[in-house]
C-alpha cells in the first residue's frame, strides 16, 4: 500500500457538488425568506427562485442517480463500522492532540466511514424527505378543490420545514469540518482539481498506471 | 346659502326649517349640488337648506354598453323617429304607457324585478328581504319613509310600498334607467315637512319628449345616479361604489376606466329580460362554471365569467397564482383599496347626538375634507356623527355567498356588537373564499325591552318624523306601531356592523396585491384563522427545536474549533 495522489472526483462529480451546493444555498436563502425568517428580497421573486432551484436540483439529482448507480460510485456510500469509532474519537479528542486523522482514502472508499454514514443518510432520508415534501407543496394544485387550505398542506409544509433545518445543520458541520486536517484549502481543493491522496493497493496501482494513467500523479 | 336659509326662516316654523336640508341626496344633481355648496372654511352651518343647486344636470357618459360595438352602430331602432315618441307628454307614466305600446313584454318583466318591487325572497335562508323590509345602519330603515327613500324606486308615486299598485305598470319609470340626455331627475315621491318645499322648488322643467326620445341601453349615469348615492350621499354606503366612477381613470377602475375599456355597468351586470345579474343579497361566492362552453353567453357578473376560473398566465407565478383561485376571491388580490379616486365612505355612524340645535336651528358640520377637495359632513342634526374613509383596506372574510339577515322581527344581544347581515363560510366549507368587505360600523336606536332594531318614522308632515322633531321616543313608537310591530316604548342604542362586499373599483394589475400582503407575519390577513399560509404560519415546536438545533450546531463547531486552536498553542509552545 502506498499514498499516491489520484483523481478520485470525477469532473461530474465536481459539478454535481458545487451547482448542488450553489443550488442548496439558494433555496435555504429563499425558503428562509418564504418561511418569514427575512423580508430581503420579493416574496414572489423568493418563491420564483425556489422553485426553480428545486426543479434544477431534481435535475441535476436525476443525472447523479443515474451516474452512481452505472458508474458503481455508490459503493462509496456503504456504511461501515470498520474504523467508524477511530473516527469518532479522533473528532471527540484526537484532533486536539494533533493526531494524524486515521483514515486513508481507499480507491473504493474515498469518504471516511462517518462521511460516507453521514452522507448515505442525507441522500436516503433528507433528501427524499424535502423532494417529496416540496413537490408536494408545489402541486397542491393539483390535490383537487380547497388543497390551498387542507390541513394536510400544514402537515406537509411543517415536514419541510424539518428537514430545512436539517439541512442547514449538515451544511453548518460540513463547512467547519473543512478546516480540519491540514488546511481548509487542502480540504477543498479535491472537489476543484479532483486529486487527493489515495491509499493504493499495489493492484490498483498497477491497473491505474496501465490502463488510466491520467487518473494518477507519480511523483518524479 | 345662508341668505336662503335665513328668508325662510322669517317665513315657516323653525321646526320644519331644521328639518329637510340634507336628508337623503339620493339624485346626482342633489349630491352634486350639496358637495358643490361647500361652506367657504366653515365648519357649523346653521339651517337646513342646501339644495340651491339642484338644477345641475347630471354627467352624461359615453361608456361602452355593449362590447365590442358602439351601441349605435348596432340599434336597429332610432327612438327619436318614433311616431309614438313625439310627445308632447305631461307626465311619467305617459311616457311608460307610450314605451309599452311597443315594448309590450318590458312591463311583465320589470315588474318582478328587485328595483320595482323592493322585496326578494332568497331560497337559501327562506328570509324575505329587500328594501322594503330590512333595517341597515345607514337611515335604519326606508319602510314607513318611502316618501323620501322612494326617489330611487325605478316607478312613479311610491309613497308607501304597502299601497302602491305593484300591478300597474304604467307606473313604471323606463326613463330613470334608459334617458340619456343627463336632465331627467326624481324627486322624493311626498313633500314631507312644509319646509322641505324648498327642494323641490326652482326646478327646471323636464323636456319629457327629448328625454323619451334618447332612450338607450343604460350607462353609468343612469345606474349611478342611484347606486352611488346610497345610504345618504357620495359613496357613504358601499365605499367602492362612488360619483367617482361617472368618469373614472383607469387607476381607479379598470375596467370602467375613460382611457380605458371605459365600460358601463351592463357590461358585467348582464341580463336580458330585464333581469341582471349581481345580487349583493346572493353573492355568488365562488364561480366553478367560469367562461363557460364556446358561444354560451353566461348570465353572470362574476369575474370569472369573463376571466375564466384559471385567469393568470401560463408561467410559473401564474400557476401558483391560479391555485389560489379555488379558495381566495378575485377581489382581494385585486381591489388593494377601496374608496378611491378621492371620494370619501362612510365608516362610522352615531345616530345617538342626532337632534343637537344650535339658536334652535339643526345644523350640520364640516369636519372632513376628502381627497378630491370637498368637504364632507361629520355631524348633522338629523342624523348624528360621522366618520368618513378614503383609500381604505378591506376586511377580508370567509364568505360562501349566504348572507343570514337581522330582521326587525329577530331578537339579539345588545351586549355584543350586532351584525346587520351575517356573512357565513369558514376555510373548511369548500364553498367559501376570503372576501374582502367593508364594514359599517354605527350605534343606532333598538327596542330596549324586546331586543330588536327598530323601524324609526323619519320624513313626514306630522308631530312624530324624526327630521323636524329630534324626538326618538316618538319617531320609534310612530315607526313601530305603522307597521303593527311590538315595542316595548323603552328604547336605548346599541352597536351594530354592516357588511358590504368589496366588488368595485377593480385596480390595474399592476396594483394587484403582492404576496407579501398576505404572505407575511403581520399582513392582511393575520387575523383569518384555521389554515396555513406559508410566511405567516410556523409551527411553535418545529420551529423552537430547529432554531435551536442550528444555533446549537454554530455553538458546537465554534466551541470544538477553539478548543482545537487552544491545544495547538499548547503544543506549539511547549
Amino acid at each position: 500500500m502506498s499514498l499516491q495522489k489520484v483523481k478520485v472526483f470525477s469532473r461530474f462529480e465536481r459539478f454535481w457538488h458545487w451547482t448542488q451546493a450553489l443550488l442548496i444555498v439558494t433555496l435555504l436563502f429563499s425558503g428562509a425568506g418564504i418561511h418569514g425568517f427575512h423580508q430581503l428580497v420579493d416574496f414572489e421573486t423568493m418563491v420564483w427562485f425556489h422553485v426553480i432551484s428545486a426543479l434544477d436540483l431534481m435535475v441535476l439529482w436525476t443525472f447523479a442517480i443515474f451516474w452512481h448507480l452505472t458508474t458503481g460510485n455508490w459503493r462509496h456510500y456503504m456504511p461501515t463500522s470498520n474504523g467508524l469509532f477511530k473516527v469518532l474519537r479522533y473528532y471527540a479528542w484526537g484532533i486536539f492532540l494533533g493526531e494524524d486523522h486515521p483514515y486513508r482514502k481507499r480507491f473504493w472508499h474515498k469518504h471516511n466511514p462517518l462521511q460516507a454514514l453521514s452522507y448515505l443518510a442525507l441522500k436516503l432520508v433528507l433528501f427524499p424527505l424535502l423532494w417529496l415534501t416540496g413537490l408536494a407543496y408545489l402541486l397542491y394544485g393539483f390535490w383537487g378543490q380547497g388543497a390551498l387550505t387542507s390541513g394536510s398542506l400544514e402537515w406537509i409544509a411543517t415536514l419541510h420545514t424539518i428537514g430545512a433545518y436539517a439541512m442547514a445543520v449538515f451544511i453548518i458541520i460540513h463547512v467547519y469540518l473543512l478546516t480540519t486536517g491540514h488546511s481548509t484549502i487542502e480540504h477543498i481543493k479535491p472537489m476543484i482539481t479532483g486529486y487527493d491522496e489515495v491509499d493504493l493497493s499495489e493492484a490498483e496501482e498497477e491497473y491505474l498506471e496501465q490502463d488510466e494513467p491520467g487518473r494518477i500523479i507519480k511523483d518524479k | 346659502m345662508l341668505k336662503l336659509s335665513m328668508a325662510f326662516s322669517s317665513v315657516l316654523n323653525r321646526k320644519y326649517l331644521i328639518l329637510c336640508y340634507l336628508l337623503f341626496n339620493l339624485i346626482p344633481p342633489l349630491a352634486l349640488a350639496a358637495s358643490m355648496a361647500a361652506v367657504e372654511g366653515g365648519n357649523t352651518e346653521l339651517g337646513i337648506n342646501e339644495y340651491d343647486i339642484t338644477a345641475k344636470k347630471r354627467p352624461v357618459d359615453k361608456s361602452v354598453v355593449i362590447l365590442g360595438e358602439k351601441a349605435e352602430d348596432t340599434s336597429t331602432t332610432d327612438h327619436s323617429k318614433l311616431k309614438e315618441l313625439q310627445g308632447p307628454f305631461s307626465s311619467g307614466p305617459e311616457v311608460t304607457k307610450a314605451c309599452l305600446s311597443c315594448h309590450n313584454k318590458a312591463g311583465h318583466q320589470f315588474i318582478k324585478n328587485k328595483h320595482w318591487t323592493w322585496k326578494v325572497h332568497i331560497d337559501k335562508t327562506g328570509q324575505d328581504l329587500g328594501k322594503s323590509v330590512l333595517v341597515n345602519n345607514f337611515c335604519t330603515n326606508a319602510a314607513g319613509n318611502e316618501g323620501m327613500c322612494a326617489q330611487c324606486h325605478a316607478g312613479y308615486g311610491m309613497t308607501d310600498a304597502r299601497t302602491y299598485d305593484f300591478k300597474n305598470e304604467d307606473n313604471i319609470d323606463c326613463l330613470v334607467c334608459h334617458e340619456s340626455t343627463g336632465t331627467y331627475y326624481k324627486l322624493p315621491p311626498s313633500p314631507g315637512n312644509k319646509a322641505c318645499a324648498v327642494m323641490f322648488e326652482g326646478k327646471p322643467k323636464i323636456d319629457l319628449t327629448k328625454v323619451a326620445q334618447s332612450v338607450t341601453l343604460p350607462g353609468r349615469s343612469n345606474c349611478g345616479a342611484c347606486h352611488f348615492y346610497g345610504g345618504g350621499g357620495d359613496n357613504v354606503k358601499h365605499g367602492d361604489l362612488s360619483s367617482v366612477l361617472f368618469e373614472p381613470p383607469k387607476s381607479v377602475d379598470v375596467h370602467m376606466g375613460v382611457d380605458g375599456e371605459n365600460f358601463s355597468c351592463v357590461i358585467c351586470h348582464v341580463g336580458e329580460g330585464h333581469e341582471w345579474s349581481g345580487s349583493r343579497y346572493e353573492p355568488i361566492a365562488k364561480d366553478t362554471i367560469g367562461q363557460g362552453k364556446p358561444g354560451l353567453a353566461r348570465q353572470t357578473a362574476t369575474c370569472e365569467s369573463c376571466h375564466g376560473l384559471q385567469p393568470h398566465p401560463g408561467n410559473l407565478m401564474g400557476l401558483k397564482l391560479n391555485d389560489h383561485t379555488d379558495r381566495v376571491a378575485c377581489q382581494t388580490c385585486h381591489i388593494p383599496e377601496y374608496a378611491t379616486g378621492g371620494v370619501a365612505t362612510k365608516t362610522h355612524w352615531d345616530w345617538r347626538t342626532a337632534g343637537k340645535l344650535k339658536n334652535g336651528e339643526g345644523y350640520r358640520e364640516e369636519g372632513y375634507i376628502q381627497g378630491n377637495g370637498e368637504p364632507r359632513h361629520t355631524y348633522k342634526s338629523i342624523k348624528g356623527n360621522f366618520k368618513y374613509g378614503e383609500n381604505l383596506k378591506p376586511m377580508y372574510v370567509w364568505f360562501n355567498g349566504t348572507e343570514r339577515y337581522l330582521t326587525v322581527h329577530d331578537k339579539f344581544d345588545p351586549a355584543k356588537p350586532v351584525e346587520i347581515n351575517h356573512l357565513e363560510g369558514s376555510p373548511d366549507d369548500p364553498n367559501s373564499r376570503i372576501w374582502p368587505f367593508k364594514r359599517m360600523e354605527t350605534i343606532q336606536p333598538y327596542d330596549k325591552g324586546n331586543n330588536t332594531l327598530v323601524y324609526m318614522h323619519l320624513w313626514g308632515n306630522d308631530p312624530d318624523a324624526f327630521w323636524g322633531n329630534y324626538d326618538f321616543a316618538r319617531a320609534i313608537k310612530h315607526g313601530m306601531d305603522d307597521f303593527q310591530l311590538p315595542y316595548s316604548g323603552d328604547f336605548n342604542f346599541v352597536k351594530t356592523y354592516s357588511y358590504w362586499p368589496v366588488t368595485h373599483m377593480v385596480a390595474p394589475k399592476e396594483k394587484a396585491l403582492a404576496c407579501k400582503e398576505c404572505h407575511s407575519k403581520d399582513g392582511r390577513l393575520k387575523d383569518l384563522e384555521g389554515m396555513y399560509i406559508p410566511g405567516r404560519d410556523t409551527n411553535p415546536w418545529v420551529e423552537k427545536i430547529g432554531i435551536f438545533a442550528v444555533l446549537a450546531t454554530l455553538l458546537g463547531v465554534l466551541v470544538h474549533g477553539l478548543i482545537r486552536i487552544l491545544f495547538s498553542r499548547r503544543r506549539k509552545a511547549s
